[in-house]
């Protein structure tokens, strides 16, 4: 049986607690009576896996079996997500491109021949072949990627798009068009966390800048309650529009899988068990890598670190009507997850680790790193956010990355230029974005080369825009000053200093919350 | 009288050529070709000529690759040594020169010219293309681009000098020193402008914020219809006054290609082995530099047909970008009598008269704020000083060789 999370309080009895920075950790003592909110261990999983893929499509949710669905001379459509999910990813086989086996299983049976899979990369970049393999296995690769029928999806196609209409909102939803001119679209997903899956699978990771645009910016973000609680996110509210538009439009075989919290492979899973409980064997590793890092040149930490590959398990797999899949796989995301985290902290305490959906294969940049603190981590709530309003956040990353010219060639711009003028998403959205996502130069990079879109360090502003307008202040340990200060931030060299700046915005004696992830978490405020 | 005389002297010129790139303010200071010196001061026995005596004389970046051996030796042949250096400078007359009288102020448009020469004007000086002058190296002179070149004219590094009427430009009353040794710089300026041939609404690169580049950009706002204007700049004090003299947007060297290509919609491509250019660009760029980067930047951030203007003595780069973007090379060299290019109230007018009407723009204040000024014998720190010009917060560093010299001051 897993245990569930819990809120663990620092007395003299704590050992250090691992926080992660980057390519790197460290052993942090916490002040006495700070509050960590320790991740649930690991759901059983599955026992037969295929079986459950079989059972799921066979018996979807709200939906006929999708051999029911399948006829010769149909036009059938697979799309998957892309290689931002899972982190890290996963080992072979991904859960993808098993699924993926058994629809085309099916398809095959029921005689359809007109088949293309499509990564739903939206503004992301383009995968490389390798990473594509890797996701949808060896066989179905070779069977389709040499075709052409094995692509990413290209969003600045003006032949690939079709503009399916308006929500009642005027929002504007347009997306493949090979998906939208589909007879059926099945939709293979992996949920990490409660963000992702329902409508915003097709509606967000097939849609073009136009339909992004209404729901990606300043304002929907900064009204967001929270990115976990679809319910309660503006964010979500825009792409549950849009769903419904294309729903009338597109017949959508939504299958949703669910993942435990093995996210640390042998010898890094020390990373993922309660300090206290570290056996001897576990202190061993800990310390191997620990010095082994201290030893390690930049980028053997970061081969390091980026060649690991999860050992996640599936904890389940449901199939059928969007809406209604979405719910059953909410439900075992916040089992799998959720933390029940009573009333808000005046101080938060985050790790940012060296990977986030945006630097896969890549450098975790000081943009993508606040993304990931203030975009993701700090969202990590339901009902309200961990830290008080105008408290603080205390995050760990060196900021010092650099930019990856292949991957990210349009953060460096906005760092130089966007960042040394405003700090603000929405003074900059206005004054900036349309620039970058219309600038030739970018969007010919995203579609020839594994460029994200020209606007996407904007988006990865806009998700700390709810952090940033929530907090009074924000400070990173171990940060270059100057990036920090770029980024519109304060650095301290230790805790004890971030505490004492933070100390005009919470007292001298603040409540702390320590968020100790990954693996994931969600913390459930009361 | 008292000078600072260029001489003659193999070692020094070998060993400047050899690290003076590296160890410019070392080498200028103690080892350059340079020395204080007591010679007499030159006289005025021809017609048209009269004595100078010194009030203010630039040191002007062609002085300083000159003196660290940096300079191409094409010009090795249109100098005369040895000769005391010097060319941006104000005087004041001890003679009688033709319709001006003795104490007059005046500052000096250097190119040493047919008239000066006392020849007859080739066909560049008789079309007021002065700067084009084919007699450089004849006449009643020794050879000698410029005074500041010529063994026989003496130069501004000197309290005397000799200077023919054509070069003589009265100084305003209500213009100081400081402002007026200025107009020298901004009447090559006026002719960078000029000769940048800029269309409206052309974008406009301006590599480099030393004197030459500030008042370049400066320039190109109030003469030509620009429209973005970005220049890039090193140091702080020269991005603001960038900005103060009509830049458009001031960038540091390293993100200038980067900045163009945004504002541009230019692509970027990676060569092997080398730096990365556009394809798309400025209209126009200037490099006020002269060195090989800066020069190269500039001709990779230029669009395919675009103009690329030599400002800054040019040192050796890669042309490729001119052959394959069939770019427009231009030099830009002094100024011209006649400014071709000057059109609506300034048609006809010489560099120096639109400069002088430029003058007093109150933009060029804070530029005529940050002059330093040394007396000869300290020469060795005023070289220095003017090697690390941007770094220290100044955009020109400028002898006074009178007689009771003031200590080094900011004036």
């Amino acid at each position: 049986m897993s245990r569930p999370g819990f809120v663990l309080e620092v007395d003299d009895r704590t050992p250090p607690l691992v926080v992660h920075e980057g390519l790197g950790f460290r052993l942090e003592r916490f002040p006495l009576g700070t509050r960590v909110v320790y991740p649930p261990e690991s759901l059983p999983v599955v026992p037969d896996v295929d079986e459950a893929i079989r059972e799921a499509l066979l018996h979807p949710v709200d939906a006929d079996p999708l051999p029911a669905l399948l006829r010769p001379g149909m036009r059938l459509t697979i799309a998957f997500d892309d290689v931002s999910l899972p982190l890290p990813a996963m080992r072979a086989p991904d859960i993808r491109g098993r699924i993926i086996e058994h629809v085309l299983t099916l398809a095959a049976e029921a005689g359809v021949d007109d088949v293309e899979l499509v990564a739903a990369n939206a503004l992301h970049r383009r995968m490389t072949a390798a990473e594509l393999r890797h996701i949808v296995g060896e066989r179905v690769f070779r069977s389709f990627h040499p075709q052409g029928l094995l692509t990413n999806f290209d969003a600045e196609d003006p032949e690939g798009l079709a503009h399916l209409g308006t929500t009642e909102q005027g929002e504007d939803v347009e997306i493949s068009r090979r998906a939208a001119e589909s007879d059926l679209v099945v939709y293979v997903n992996v949920n990490l966390v409660a963000m992702d899956g329902g409508h915003k699978s097709v509606g967000i990771g097939l849609a073009s800048y136009r339909s992004l645009r209404h729901h990606h910016n300043a304002h929907t973000m900064v009204q967001s309650r929270s990115f976990m609680d679809h319910t309660r996110s503006a964010m979500h509210h825009s792409a549950w529009r849009m769903g419904r538009v294309i729903k009338e439009h597109v017949q959508v075989f939504q299958i949703e899988t669910t993942l435990d919290n093995d996210v640390f492979p042998r010898p890094y899973d020390f990373f993922q068990k309660r300090e206290w409980e570290w056996s001897v064997r576990d202190q061993a590793s800990m310390l191997a890598v620990k010095r082994g890092l201290a030893l390690a040149p930049q980028r053997l930490r970061h081969r390091l670190f980026h060649d690991l590959r999860g050992a996640y398990g599936l904890t389940g797999v449901a199939a059928g009507e969007v809406e209604a899949v979405h719910a059953r796989t909410l439900e075992r995301v916040h089992r799998q997850q959720l933390v029940e985290v009573q009333g808000q902290s005046d101080v938060l305490v985050l790790g940012v680790p060296y990977l986030g959906p945006y630097n896969v294969n890549s450098s975790m940049n000081p943009v993508l790193a606040t993304c990931m603190g203030l975009g993701y981590f700090f969202n990590s709530y339901r009902h309200q956010p961990v830290v008080r309003p105008g408290g603080a956040v205390v995050l760990y990353h060196p900021l010092d990355e650099g930019f990856d010219q292949l991957h990210h060639p349009s953060y460096v711009d906005f760092y130089e230029e966007v960042l040394a003028e405003s700090t603000d998403p929405a003074v900059i959205g206005q004054k900036y974005e349309r620039q970058f996502a219309e600038d030739e130069w970018y969007r010919h990079l995203y579609r020839t080369s594994h460029a994200y879109h020209g606007v996407h360090p904007f988006y990865m502003w806009y998700w700390a825009a709810h952090a940033m307008d929530h907090v009074g202040d924000v400070i990173w340990v171990g940060a270059d000053r100057k990036v920090a200060a770029r980024l519109g931030f304060r650095a301290a060299s230790t805790l004890a200093d971030a505490l004492e700046m933070a100390s005009g915005t919470v007292g001298s004696s603040p409540s702390i919350t320590y968020l100790h992830s990954p693996p994931h978490l969600l913390a459930d405020v009361r | 009288m008292l000078a600072l005389e260029m001489f003659r002297s193999l070692p020094r010129t070998v060993a400047g050529r050899a690290v003076g790139a590296r160890l410019p303010g070392i080498l200028s200071g103690y080892a350059a070709p340079l020395r204080l010196v007591t010679i007499d001061a030159p006289q005025a026995t021809r017609p048209g000529w009269a004595r100078l005596r010194t009030r203010l004389s630039g040191i002007c970046g062609s002085d300083l690759s000159m003196l660290s051996g940096q300079t191409s030796l094409y010009f090795s042949a249109v100098v005369s040594l040895p000769f005391v250096p010097g060319h941006e400078v104000v005087a004041e007359l001890l003679d009688d020169c033709e319709d001006l009288p003795a104490g007059t102020r005046v500052v000096l448009d250097p190119v040493l010219a047919c008239a000066a020469r006392g020849v007859e004007p080739c066909p560049s000086c008789a079309r007021g293309a002065t700067n084009r002058c084919a007699r450089i190296t004849v006449g009643a002179l020794s050879a000698g681009l410029q005074t500041g070149f010529c063994h026989d004219t003496g130069g501004g590094w000197g309290q005397q000098l000799v200077a023919h009427r054509s070069q003589l430009h009265p100084v305003p009353a209500e213009v100081d020193d400081v402002r007026a040794l200025l107009l020298e710089p901004l009447a090559c300026a006026v002719h960078t402008a000029l000769r940048a041939g800029v269309r409206p609404d052309d974008r406009v690169l301006v590599s480099g914020a030393g004197l030459v580049g500030l008042l370049t950009a400066f320039a190109l706002r109030a003469l030509t219809p620009t429209g973005e204007m970005l220049v890039v700049a090193k140091h702080p004090h020269q991005r603001a006054l960038a900005a103060s003299l009509g830049a458009s947007e001031v960038v540091g060297p390293e993100e200038v290609l980067r900045r163009v290509r945004r504002a541009t919609g230019a692509f970027q491509v990676q060569p092997e082995l080398s730096s990365p250019y556009l394809l798309g660009g400025v209209d126009v760029a200037v490099d006020a530099v002269g060195s090989r980067r800066s020069l190269e930047t500039v001709l990779q951030a230029t669009r395919a047909g675009g103009r690329v203007v030599l400002s800054g003595m040019p040192a050796a780069a890669d042309l490729s970008a001119a052959w394959f973007r069939e770019l427009e090379v231009v030099g830009s060299y002094a100024s011209a009598v006649h400014e071709p290019g000057a059109g609506g109230a300034w048609a006809g007018r010489s560099a120096f008269e639109i400069a002088t009407a430029l003058l007093p723009a109150p933009a060029l204040a804070e530029v005529a704020g940050a002059v330093a000024r040394y007396p000869l014998h300290r020469w060795r720190e005023a070289l220095d000083h003017a090697h690390g010009a941007g770094r220290l917060g100044t955009v020109k560093v400028a002898f006074d060789p009178r007689p009771s010299p003031s200590a080094p001051q900011e004036i």
